[in-house]
C-alpha cells in the first residue's frame, strides 16, 4: 500500500506453480490409494467422488446453512474473546506488576486443553449454543490476552525514551508509542485465537448435543457412514480455517504495515 | 546573575543538603556556560560511577564526549538529557531545570528511535504536534526544516522504506524540529557507513553554523568526536572524573580535508594521548 511498487505484468516463471504441487500431489496420491485398492472404498471415496459430492451439497443449498452456523458461532465466540482479551491484555501488559500477578494463571489455562472444560461448561451452560460460544471463547481469550500484554512489554524503550523527550506525557507515551506497538502482537494473538476457537466451536458441535454445524455434520455422516459427505465437510471446514486465518493475514498487511521492518 | 544563585538540589530523601558555600556544594559557572552539572553522584551496579561531578558545558558550542569502554559517556549524557535519573546532584540549563527547557535527542539506533508507523514527515512533525501546534504551523515548521536540510527523498514514505542515512537524517530532523535549547546526540553514526558518516557530519556542521545550537554529542570513534567539535570532554576510567576538556578551535566549515589539517591532527593525537594514558590507568590507582 505504501510502497512504490508498480504492477508490472511479470513473464510467467515456473516458481508461480510450486504452491500447486503438495495439494495435487496430495489429491493424485488419495486418487491412486483409493482406485488401487490399498484402502476400503467403503472408508475412504475417491477424491474426484468427494469433490464432485461437496460441489452438489454447496449448490443445493444442504451444506449451506452448517457452515453459516459454524462461520456465526465462531464469529460471536472470537468477538467476545477480542473484545475482552486485547484491553484486558493491553491493560495488564502497561502494568508489569499486575500481568506478573495473574501470569501464572493465564500461562495454567492456556496449557490446559479447553476440551477438557467441556463438562465443566456442561455444568454451568447446559446444552445450548450458549455453551459452544463460552468454552470457545474462553480458549481464545487467553492466547489473546498474553499476546497483546506482551506485545505492550515488549514495546522498544527506545521509541518509549524518544517520546518522552519529545514531551509526550505517560497517556500519550500510551497512545502514541504502547498501543501501535503491540499491534503487531496483538494480531498474532487475534489469529491463533480465530483458529483456536474455530477448533473448539467445531469440537463442541460434535460432543454438546448438537443440531446444526460442520462439526455436528461430519459426525452425523460418520455415524451412517455417509463418508462422501463426511470428507466434504473436513475439506470444507479447513477452507474455513484457513479462509479465517488468510483474511487475518491480509488485514495485518494491510494495517500494520511495518510489522516485522 | 542566574548561574551564580545556588539552586535547590535535586537528592534523595536520605541525602542531606548541602550549604550552597559548603565544599563543592557551589561552584560558579564560567562564562557563557549553558549546562551545569553540579555535585553529581551516580552509581551503577553497586559502584560508584560518578562522586561529586562538576561540569560546564559552553553555550552555542559542539562538544564531543569520549572516554575509555564503560566510563559511563552515554550515562553521562543521558543523565542530563534527563532518561536516566541521577542518584543526587543537579543540572541546570541556563539556570532553568531540564523541565523549563526544550531539548532534542538523537538516538543511535535510528530503527528503533522512528515511529515506523507514522511518515517520515509526520515523525517530524511528531513533537510540533505534542507541543500543540496548528496544523499550519507545524507544516511550516516542516517545510523549513526541509528546506534547511535540502532534503531530497520522499518524506511521504514510511522511515523502513528509507536508507539507513536517510532515517537518520530524519531523526535529526524530528529532534530539531522543536527548536531545542541543546541538541543530544548519542552515538549519531555508530550505525552509519563511512559514507553516510561524511554526510550525516557535514549536515549536522550546517545546521549548527545556520542555528548555533548548543549541541553535545557522544562518540565512540575519535576521529568523529574531534571532527565536529569544539570542546573535546575526555573523561577518565570509573569512578568516572573529567580527563581533559581539550578545546578544538579549527575554522568551520571543516570538511573532510580538514582532516589533514595539522590542527585536527595534533588535537587528535594528544586526545589519543590522553585516552590511553586513562585506559591503562589501572581502574583503583584512580581512586
Amino acid at each position: 500500500m505504501c510502497s512504490q511498487e508498480r504492477y508490472v505484468p511479470k513473464k510467467f516463471e515456473f516458481g508461480q506453480l510450486l504452491p500447486f504441487i503438495g495439494p495435487i500431489a496430495l489429491f493424485v496420491f488419495w486418487y491412486v490409494a483409493v482406485s488401487a485398492g490399498w484402502v476400503n472404498k467403503v472408508l475412504m471415496p475417491s477424491p474426484v467422488d468427494t469433490i464432485h459430492h461437496l460441489f452438489d451439497a454447496l449448490a443445493n443449498g444442504d451444506m449451506m446453512g452448517d457452515i453459516d452456523t459454524t462461520f456465526m458461532r465462531t464469529m460471536i465466540a472470537f468477538g467476545i474473546a477480542a473484545a475482552i482479551g486485547v484491553p484486558l491484555g493491553i491493560a495488564l501488559g502497561s502494568s508489569e506488576p499486575a500481568y506478573r500477578s495473574v501470569e501464572f494463571l493465564i500461562d495454567f489455562f492456556r496449557s490446559t486443553p479447553s476440551s477438557a472444560l467441556i463438562p465443566l461448561f456442561l455444568l454451568i451452560f447446559g446444552i445450548t449454543d450458549a455453551n459452544k460460544i463460552a468454552i470457545a471463547s474462553f480458549a481464545a481469550v487467553l492466547v489473546i490476552l498474553f499476546n497483546s500484554a506482551y506485545g505492550v512489554m515488549h514495546a522498544r524503550k527506545t521509541r518509549i525514551l524518544a517520546a518522552r523527550v519529545m514531551g509526550a506525557n505517560s497517556w500519550q507515551i500510551f497512545r502514541d508509542v504502547l498501543l501501535l506497538e503491540s499491534l503487531s502482537q496483538t494480531f498474532v494473538g487475534l489469529r491463533n485465537g480465530i483458529s483456536i476457537t474455530l477448533v473448539i466451536v467445531i469440537v463442541a458441535e460434535m460432543f454438546i448435543g448438537s443440531e446444526s454445524g460442520l462439526g455436528h455434520r461430519i459426525i452425523d455422516a460418520q455415524q451412517i457412514l455417509n463418508v462422501k459427505d463426511m470428507y466434504a465437510s473436513i475439506l470444507v471446514t479447513g477452507a474455513l480455517g484457513y479462509a479465517l486465518n488468510l483474511v487475518f493475514m491480509l488485514i495485518e498487511k494491510r494495517f500494520i504495515h511495518w510489522s516485522g521492518k | 546573575m542566574s548561574w551564580f544563585k545556588p539552586a535547590p538540589v535535586r537528592r534523595c530523601a536520605s541525602v542531606q543538603q548541602e550549604s550552597p558555600r559548603a565544599g563543592g556544594g557551589f561552584l560558579p559557572a564560567a562564562p557563557h556556560t549553558h549546562i551545569t552539572v553540579r555535585g553529581l553522584y551516580k552509581t551503577f551496579a553497586g559502584a560508584p560511577l560518578y562522586e561529586n561531578l562538576n561540569l560546564d558545558l559552553p553555550k552555542g558550542k559542539i562538544v564531543s564526549i569520549f572516554g575509555p569502554n564503560g566510563c559511563g559517556k552515554s550515562t553521562l549524557m543521558n543523565m542530563i538529557a534527563g532518561l536516566i535519573p541521577l542518584d543526587r546532584g543537579e543540572i541546570l540549563f541556563d539556570g532553568k531545570t531540564l523541565k523549563e527547557t526544550v531539548i532534542g535527542y538523537v538516538f543511535q539506533n535510528y530503527r528503533e528511535a522512528l515511529f515506523p508507523w507514522l511518515r517520515a514527515v509526520d515523525n517530524i512533525a511528531y513533537p510540533l504536534r505534542r507541543m500543540g501546534l496548528g496544523a499550519s504551523e507545524v507544516k511550516a515548521r516542516v517545510d523549513e526544516l526541509i528546506a534547511s536540510f535540502e532534503i531530497r527523498f520522499d518524506l511521504q514514505r514510511y522511515p523502513y522504506e528509507l536508507s539507513g542515512g536517510q532515517q537518520q537524517t530524519v531523526c535529526i530532523m524530528r529532534a530539531l524540529a522543536a527548536r531545542p535549547e541543546v541538541l543530544f546526540l548519542d552515538e549519531p553514526f555508530s550505525a552509519l557507513d563511512y559514507e553516510m558518516t561524511l554526510f550525516i557530519r557535514e549536515k549536522l556542521q550546517d545546521i549548527y553554523m545556520k542555528s548555533g545550537v548548543t549541541m553535545v554529542i557522544v562518540s565512540h570513534d575519535l576521529e568523529d568526536a574531534v571532527f565536529l567539535a569544539d570542546k573535546v570532554l575526555l573523561l577518565t576510567r570509573r569512578p568516572t572524573r573529567v580527563a581533559e576538556f581539550m578545546s578544538f578551535d579549527l575554522a568551520r566549515p571543516r570538511t573532510p580535508a580538514s582532516m589533514s589539517d595539522p590542527l585536527f591532527v595534533s588535537t587528535k593525537a594528544s586526545a589519543l594521548e590522553v585516552f590511553q594514558r586513562e585506559v591503562k590507568a589501572s581502574p583503583l590507582s584512580s581512586a
